[in-house]
Order: C-alpha cells, then structure tokens, then sequence
C-alpha cells in the first residue's frame, strides 16, 4: 500500500506522471460513458425496462454498489479535471505567443481540449444537479413514482423524468451542445491514452486514430438520440 | 522578388521586444532564407542600422543552429527543412513573411531572433550518454543488434537538437527532444543498462528546466527537419512509467 501510495506521489510530481494519471482517469471516465450510454438507451425499450435498470442499479449489493461506483467515477472525475486544469494554467504560462502563430496537423479538437472539457465539466454539474440531486424540479415528488411488475412498492419513474426533462428545449440544447464538444474531446482524448500509456506505434498509429474518432461518434449519436427522440419526434410524450 | 519582413527585434534578453518592419527588394529566389537575411543585413548596415540577429553555423542542414519561426512555423513552410535549407523559391513575390525567434519561456531570447537553447544541454547532461567506454569500432561487431532496432535508434539520433518541436509546441514541450535521445540510446544493448535511470534523469532535467507538458498534438513531428516521429514519445511515456513503477517498488 505503501509502495503504491509512493508511486502515485511520484507520478503526481513529475509531467509524464500526470499525464499518465490524466490518461488512467480518462479510461475509467471512458467506460463509464459507454456503461452510461448502455443504460440510458433502455428508454427506447419502454418504461418497464429502464424504470427496473434504474432500480436495479440502486439495489445491487443492497446499494452498496452504486455508492462504489459513484466514488470511483467521481474521483476519477476530480483527478482528471485537477491535473489537466493544472497542466493547462502552467503550460500558458511558459509559452510567449506567436505575433503571427500558425498550425500544421494539431486537429481543431485536441488544440480546444480545457474548452471543450470544461464545458463538459459545467454540463456534468448540472446534469448531476438535474437528473441525481434532482433541484430545481419535482422529481423527488408523488408525481415520479410509478408502479412496476413484480413489485409492491412504487419506485422512481426514471422514465418520465427523462421524457420531461428533455421536453426542454433548453435542457435539450444545452444537451447537445455538451455531447457535441463530449464527442471532440473523445476523438482527441481516446487516442491520446494510447500515446500517454506509451501503447502508440508507427504500426497502430493511425488504426487507434480511427477507433477513437469511431467510438466518439458512437458516444455522440447514442446520446443525442435520446432529446432528438424526444424533442423532435416526440417520443414518450403524450 | 520584392518581400516585406516582419521581424522581431529585442535588444537584450530583458528588454521588451517588438515587431518592426524592413523591405527585402532584389532578393533572387535562389538564395537560402539566411542568405536573404544576409542580403537584409548588408544593406540595414550600410545605412548604419544594427543587423538582425540570427543564429547559423553550417547552413547545410545539419548542426541545429538557425532557429528562425517563420510566419508561425519553426523553420519555415517546408516540412523536413532546416530554415537554412529553406529557399526563396517557395515564397511569392510581394510575400509579407513574419519571422521571430523560437518562443519558449525555456528558451530565453538573447537578442533578435538569438534564443538560448543550452537548456537542451542541461537535459543531455542529465542522462543522454552512456557512462561506461563501450569499446572502439571493432567491438561493435561484436554486439549484435537486430536490424529494427539499429533503424530505430539511427532515427532517434537524427535528432539534430534544434528546438524546433518545443517552438511548434503550444505547451513548449520538449518530449520530441527527449524521447529522440532517450529513443536513441534505450533501443540499442550498450544503452540499455542504464535505460531506467537515463529515462527517470532526463524527464526531471526537462521538468526543471520549465519545458511544458505533451499534449499530444504532433506539432513538434510536423515541423522537425529530420522527421523525429511522435512514437518516440510514447516509447518514453512508456519507459518513464515502467521506470518510476520500478523505482516506487523497489
């Protein structure tokens, strides 16, 4: 324990070792997009199917489970957010600009990754807000509960809230716009994992490059399927 | 051709610096790019003007010296060109071409377009050798190395140290530098005993050194004249992470 306590702090202090912690925190954020992504399109399987997910999310292993998860995925979060904020301030900070700057092949979305992700940060504070804390709305209210076969009590109408939680049209820009910049820093993001972690080859190179761009764009039409449904062909709503 | 330049003059390192503006008329589009600059200066002299500084030393593409970032990309528009290499030819007449110096806070500008670039040596004091004599010609005959890895390393060592990557860079990074020489002398068995350390030193000496943090946008493989790859810095996020796991463990 010590020794790994030990090798986190040297990795915490050196600038490949934060890039490296950067990199491990992005895959965890990473396979909590595509778990995420998997679950909320139970919508499209009606509201039996994603009303039980979302129960059976908040049982499992007594509800243990989802408080672990909640814990990993918010560290990671932190750590991420912290070390790449950090490592912006100061790489600014040590580079005079350009009075004439130029580009060659830097891509439009690994040169706006802190504006792409910070947007995506504010987005992930409200969505926790909305959709978790459930403020600002009535969620939390008799309206929400429903009843599910195969259970006496009432649980959490899941369904509902999403279908009126994305009836907004500004909720549901707001959406967009962060699955939008999500999909940008994915397309750099996924592949720069690989090069961090030193698993990038002249051979692999550019098969990584295209797997990354595929699975951001995955990730983006997945979840905009759900407010486009809603909002524009009206799915779920009366 | 008839060319205006936009250059960055500094007359010292702590004096704040400007952007002014000199014609370049008659410049014949066979000259190099420094021989342009020569052409600027012999006139700027005769009118007992101060030349602008620049560094050069071979002017054959070879030695890193000529450090010039032209119209924002270091060395110029052609790719696996020194600026020296660079020629008239593949500008248009009645051009207006920006030119400043390597921009790094690392890299402090001496005067003009002259920046300091000894911080590459700091780096290569720090590990970019091998400690111990691994013999005269003959014995390396005698140390076989597969063909893949000589190649590997021969491209690494390219590296002509010119600073052109931590200029393209929009963090200043240096790990193009470094990974070249780590690349360089990692892949190859007399390199190998001290791959570790040489990894965990050299990565400590450009931190100190205030060079920034990759973030992997490949500007630097893009504007290098020899055509280091980015893949060098993978091979050394990698050694530097089997390195310092090693070193927290044991």
């Amino acid at each position: 324990m010590n020794a790994l306590a030990c090798m986190i702090g040297s990795f915490w202090d050196s600038s490949i070792g934060k890039k490296i912690l950067v990199a491990l925190t992005g895959i965890a954020l990473l396979l909590f997009l595509s778990g995420h992504l998997a679950g909320n399109l139970l919508l499209f399987m009606g509201k039996d199917a994603i009303n039980e997910y979302a129960l059976w999310l908040h049982e499992l292993a007594h509800g243990a489970a989802i408080w672990v998860a909640r814990i990993g995925v918010l560290t990671a979060l932190i750590v991420h957010v912290h070390l790449t904020i950090q490592l912006s301030i100061r790489n600014k900070a040590i580079r005079p600009n350009y009075s004439h700057p130029g580009t060659v092949q830097a891509s439009r979305s690994s040169r706006m990754m802190i504006w792409s992700g910070l947007t995506i940060l504010a987005f992930v504070l409200y969505h926790i807000s909305h959709f978790t804390l459930r403020i600002g709305n009535d969620y939390n209210g008799g309206t929400y509960q429903t009843s599910l076969p195969g259970h006496e009590d009432k649980v959490l109408n899941v369904y509902q809230m999403m279908i009126d939680g994305f009836s907004h049209p500004a909720n549901a820009l707001f959406y967009i716009i962060a699955m939008t910049l999500l999909c940008s820093h994915l397309s750099h993001g996924f592949a720069s994992v690989f090069q961090t972690l030193g698993l990038r080859s002249a051979k692999n190179g550019a098969l990584i490059k295209q797997i990354g761009r595929a699975y951001a764009l995955l990730i983006w039409i997945g979840f905009l399927s759900i407010p486009g449904a809603i909002l524009f062909f009206g799915y779920g709503r009366p | 051709m008839n060319l205006t330049l936009k250059v960055w003059r500094q007359e010292t390192r702590d004096s704040k610096g400007r952007i002014e503006v000199f014609p370049a008329k008659d410049i014949p589009s066979e000259a190099s790019f420094l021989e342009m600059l020569d052409i600027v200066n012999e006139r700027i002299i005769a009118e007992g003007g101060a030349p602008i500084h620049f560094d050069h030393d071979c002017r054959e593409g070879i030695c890193g010296m000529c450090s010039l970032t032209i119209n924002g990309i270091p060395h110029g528009p052609e790719s696996a060109t020194t600026a020296c290499q660079l020629h008239m030819r593949h500008f248009r007449d009645g051009d207006t071409i920006w030119i400043e110096p390597f921009r790094a806070r690392a890299f402090p500008v001496l005067r003009d377009l002259v920046v300091d670039r000894t911080a590459f040596d700091r780096i290569i004091e720090a590990g970019g050798f091998i400690s111990v004599r691994t013999g005269a010609a003959p014995d390396a005959n005698t140390t076989p190395v597969p063909k893949e890895e000589a190649d590997r390393a021969f491209d690494s060592a390219t590296c002509i140290g010119c600073g052109a990557c931590v200029a393209a860079c929009k963090n200043s990074s240096a790990m193009l530098f470094v990974s070249a020489k780590v690349s360089h002398l990692n892949n190859l068995p007399q390199g190998r005993p001290e791959k570790n350390r040489r990894a965990l030193r050299m990565v400590q000496a450009m931190d100190e050194e205030g060079f920034g943090n990759c973030s992997n946008l490949y500007e630097c493989e893009a504007v290098c004249p020899k055509s280091i790859p980015a893949d060098n810095i993978a091979r050394l996020n990698r050694d530097y992470a089997l390195a310092a796991a090693r070193n927290a463990l044991t």
